[in-house]
């Protein structure tokens, strides 16, 4: 597997990430956010947790019009894979790939700590590795991780399927509890919480691995 | 040429920051408050030539997301 990670100003998950996919048996590129494309042969893109711009206008808004992102785009629109975290998910809301927008923690304070999440579909190469309504731990740190979208918007996502995981005690408001969200195609995952950061018995707990350890072989690629 | 771009929270989408403001204006002894909303103002000086339409495209493509906030641009 050949996995990219892009790289903001403001990134700080940028290397976690890439260890995570490398613990997992990747090959790890990282793409600074002016490249204008992305690696050939690329199986899947990682876009990481972080302050990418400063969180300036909105949280992702202007990492979601930087160059690299035209290259993401075109890569999941003919079908590659994706994975935003944090401020990954972020981005990918700002850029339209993945519906909805994250607002302001409802309790208006940064959270960071582990917590809850429930697993609500296996049905995709990232959550494929866990079992539909397995509760896993791993540890969020966001001040905009409130999801929120149209009442259309959260119907099409409960009908589908694409609901990957919720907090079993909503720590931000988001709607329906929601943690992470899966594309149509069910190939681009966007979610608040860091698997990345559950991924190694030094880490305090290793819930997240499985995600990347799923990832490994079930790739098609685009 | 000078815009001014508005940009609010749309109706129906949770404002906690404007929340805590209330909550604070209240605490201040401010009766009546029934409802604050907190959005942003964006400043833009244009070169000449621009058009409201070029401000309203840098609305739709950056300064707001369309998705939660809606926006209102004033020329001059």
């Amino acid at each position: 597997m050949k996995a990219a990670v892009i790289v903001f100003p403001g990134s700080n998950c940028d290397r976690d990430l890439a260890v995570a996919f490398e613990a997992a048996g990747a090959d790890v590129q990282m793409v600074w956010h002016k490249d204008t494309e992305l690696p050939r042969d690329i199986d899947i893109v990682g876009v990481p947790g972080g302050f990418s711009f400063g969180d300036y206008l909105r949280c992702g808004a202007i990492a979601a019009n930087s160059p690299i992102c035209n290259s993401l785009k075109a890569h999941t629109d003919r079908g590659g894979y994706a994975i935003g975290i944090c401020n990954g998910f972020q981005v990918l809301a700002e850029t339209g790939i993945l519906p909805g927008a994250l607002l302001r923690n409802a309790g208006l304070k940064y959270i960071c700590k582990t917590i809850g999440l429930k697993v609500v579909t296996s049905d995709s190469a990232f959550t494929q590795g866990y079992n539909a309504g397995d509760e896993i731990r791993i540890p969020i740190a966001h001040h905009d991780g409130n999801y929120y979208a149209d009442d259309a918007t959260i119907a099409a996502l409960h009908d589908q399927d694409r609901i990957a995981f919720t907090y079993t005690e909503n720590p931000n408001g988001a709607a329906k509890d929601i943690a992470g969200i899966l594309s149509e195609n069910r190939r681009v995952l966007g979610m608040m919480p860091h698997p990345e950061r559950a991924a190694d018995a030094g880490h305090g707990g290793t819930d997240g691995a499985a995600l990347f350890r799923a990832l490994m072989g079930a790739l098609t690629p685009a | 040429m000078k815009a001014r771009v508005h940009v609010m929270l749309k109706n129906g989408v949770l404002d906690p920051q404007g929340e805590a403001v209330r909550h604070a204006l209240g605490a201040l002894g401010f009766a009546g408050v029934n409802g604050v909303r907190q959005g942003k103002v964006i400043e833009l000086d244009l070169a000449e030539g621009a058009t409201e339409a070029d401000v309203t495209a840098m609305c739709e493509k950056l300064l707001a997301n369309t998705v939660i906030e809606s926006y209102s641009v004033e020329i001059g």
